[in-house]
């Protein structure tokens, strides 16, 4: 199970998150048992990290994506997918 | 939509939030564009340099500054934020003009043309040349060329051509103003005509250089919330939807960051819906020919007043929403501030005339949230007394206003019929249409008008379209 954890933090939310909120209609129907979409409250990485990174999205707990987009999301969902095969 | 120039004010409001919160804005504000864009790291223009001026009115912006009646510019920001003095005056600077362009930012489009480009392949058939109607087409050396002194912009080429190889070239900001209020001035940069000027926004949202920026109230109302003044949130209802949660979170979320007190504006709008009832029946009973239109949005009142001034009488002398919504403030509590939160630039400019203190964009609400660490979705639901009545919570989208009235008059008048029209969004195309209304070409007896598609909700500070 892929753990996908999006910062719906204000900051990451003004940032990009809105964008990303439908995610998880987008993943194709064969991905959809292997994927586990959580919207977060602040995960406070634009703090430790930095603000221009938002929006951040934190991929199997270890994993920090920044700036993250759909697409760059479901790319690396990808990766991760074909990977575990 | 999140693109680059919506990104980098954000983030630079939240910037300025932080800062303030933490007593260091004013030796902050001239390091903030050297350290989004550090030596050695990618610049967005040419060079860093020109990035770094540019951060520099934006925050001008940010401070409530008008960047075109900038004089010194060896000035620093720290300079104007100590001269502004907001801690200590408790004055609110209110803009006389909600929006300001930044002349370095613009890029100074080239004039719209209509260009053939390399695609032409001087084909035989010529459908440009034969669907010219100003026979502004020739082929030369076995290219298509366009008279640019013959050619009207119709277009007829572009769609004629099975290679697309014509193309319209635009001034964005030219392009979106339904007015004609911006161009360029004799430095070759956009320059925004305030004698014309509605406050739509639309530049604003339009200008891919994002040179038009909003004069902004919000170190105002930080300022304020730190002398310990009772600010209240007047949330307008196109929040719904705009923000992760309901809007009773959204409420909660507001106080929790330093409103003494927060209210739905939609409580305001049924106030409005009641009056622009009766006052629309009355009109109705005194002359059954004419007609009303509504009042609610800013741009569409200064666009009557501006530009149309035949209509004036049939706009409707009902209050907007806003204004109703501070009467209820006031009448609680005489000494409390109103500060309206909504998507809308225009809403400033009302603002100032209707004596509402500040005004926020959904934008600079959530910087504050952001810089304060609040999220709306961890905040427990606003006990509102009551729950604004659902056709005034609609009031933010297109037939919204409509609805309301035509609810409120049936009630009144079993069997009442509104010969109601929309105008859903306000651009040279509109204007034509309402001019159409007003000579009574096309019969209408109820004329709503938004200045934004499909309503506030998407209005040009909306973080949510």
């Amino acid at each position: 199970m892929i753990k996908i954890e999006i910062c719906c933090g204000t900051a990451c939310y003004l940032l990009g998150a809105a964008n990303m909120m439908n995610i998880e209609e987008e993943l194709p129907a064969e991905w959809r048992s292997k994927v586990e979409v959580e919207a977060k409250t602040c995960l406070e990485l634009c703090e430790r990290e930095n603000l221009g990174g938002a929006p951040y999205v934190r991929i199997n707990d270890t994993e920090i994506m920044s700036q993250a987009t759909p697409e760059k999301l479901l790319t690396r969902i990808g990766e991760l997918i074909e990977g575990a095969q | 939509m999140l693109n680059g120039s919506t990104f980098i004010r954000r983030e630079l409001m939240i910037r300025i939030v932080r800062a303030f919160d933490s007593g260091s804005l004013e030796t902050e504000l001239d390091r903030i564009p050297i350290k989004l864009r550090p030596k050695n790291e990618a610049s967005s223009r040419c060079c860093i340099y020109h990035d770094r001026a540019i951060l520099k009115y934006r925050l001008m912006a940010l401070l409530g500054i008008s960047v075109e009646e900038e004089t010194d510019e060896t000035k620093p920001l720290s300079a104007y934020y100590a001269e502004k003095a907001w801690e200590a005056s408790g004055m609110a600077a209110k803009p006389d003009t909600p929006l300001s362009v930044c002349g370095p930012a613009c890029s100074g489009c080239p004039d719209a043309r209509v260009v053939s480009t390399q695609n032409c392949r001087g084909c035989f058939a010529r459908p440009c040349v034969y669907n010219c109607p100003k026979k502004a087409i020739d082929v030369v050396d076995g290219h298509s060329v366009i008279d640019q002194k013959l050619c009207i912009k119709c277009g007829k080429c572009i769609a004629a051509c099975p290679y697309n190889a014509i193309v319209k070239t635009t001034v964005p900001c030219e392009e979106a103003c339904p007015v004609g209020a911006i161009k360029k001035n004799e430095f070759g940069v956009a320059a925004i005509d305030f004698e014309k000027c509605i406050f739509c926004g639309k530049c604003f949202n339009a200008c891919p250089f994002a040179a038009v920026m909003e004069r902004s109230q919000l170190i105002d109302v930080l300022a304020a919330m730190k002398r310990g003044e009772k600010l209240v949130a007047m949330v307008a209802p196109a929040a719904e939807k705009q923000f992760p949660g309901k809007i009773e979170q959204l409420l909660s979320a507001c106080a929790k960051a330093g409103f003494s007190d927060v209210m739905e504006v939609a409580l305001g709008a049924e106030m409005t819906t009641a009056h622009e009832t009766a006052e629309f029946i009355e009109r109705m009973e005194k002359d059954p020919k004419t007609f009303m239109t509504t009042s609610c949005c800013p741009a569409w009142v200064n666009l009557v007043s501006k530009h149309l001034p035949d209509l004036v009488h049939h706009v409707s002398l009902t209050p907007s929403p806003m204004v109703y919504a501070r009467e209820i403030v006031k009448a609680k509590d005489p000494d409390a501030k109103t500060v309206f939160i909504g998507p809308c630039v225009a809403k400033r400019s009302e603002a100032r005339r209707k004596d509402v203190d500040y005004v926020l964009s959904f934008e600079e609400l959530g910087a504050i949230l952001a810089g304060r660490k609040i999220d709306v979705i961890a905040c427990e639901p606003w006990p509102v007394p009551r729950p604004a009545n659902p056709t005034a919570r609609n009031y933010a989208r297109s037939c919204g206003v409509t609805d309301a009235v035509l609810v409120e008059a049936t009630n009144k008048i079993p069997g009442f019929k509104l010969d109601s029209k929309q105008i859903n969004g306000i651009d040279r195309k509109t204007c034509t249409m309402v001019k159409l209304h007003a000579s009574g070409k096309i019969p209408v007896n109820f004329l709503e008008v938004m200045a934004c598609p499909g309503g506030c909700q998407n209005g040009p500070c909306s973080l949510v379209k």
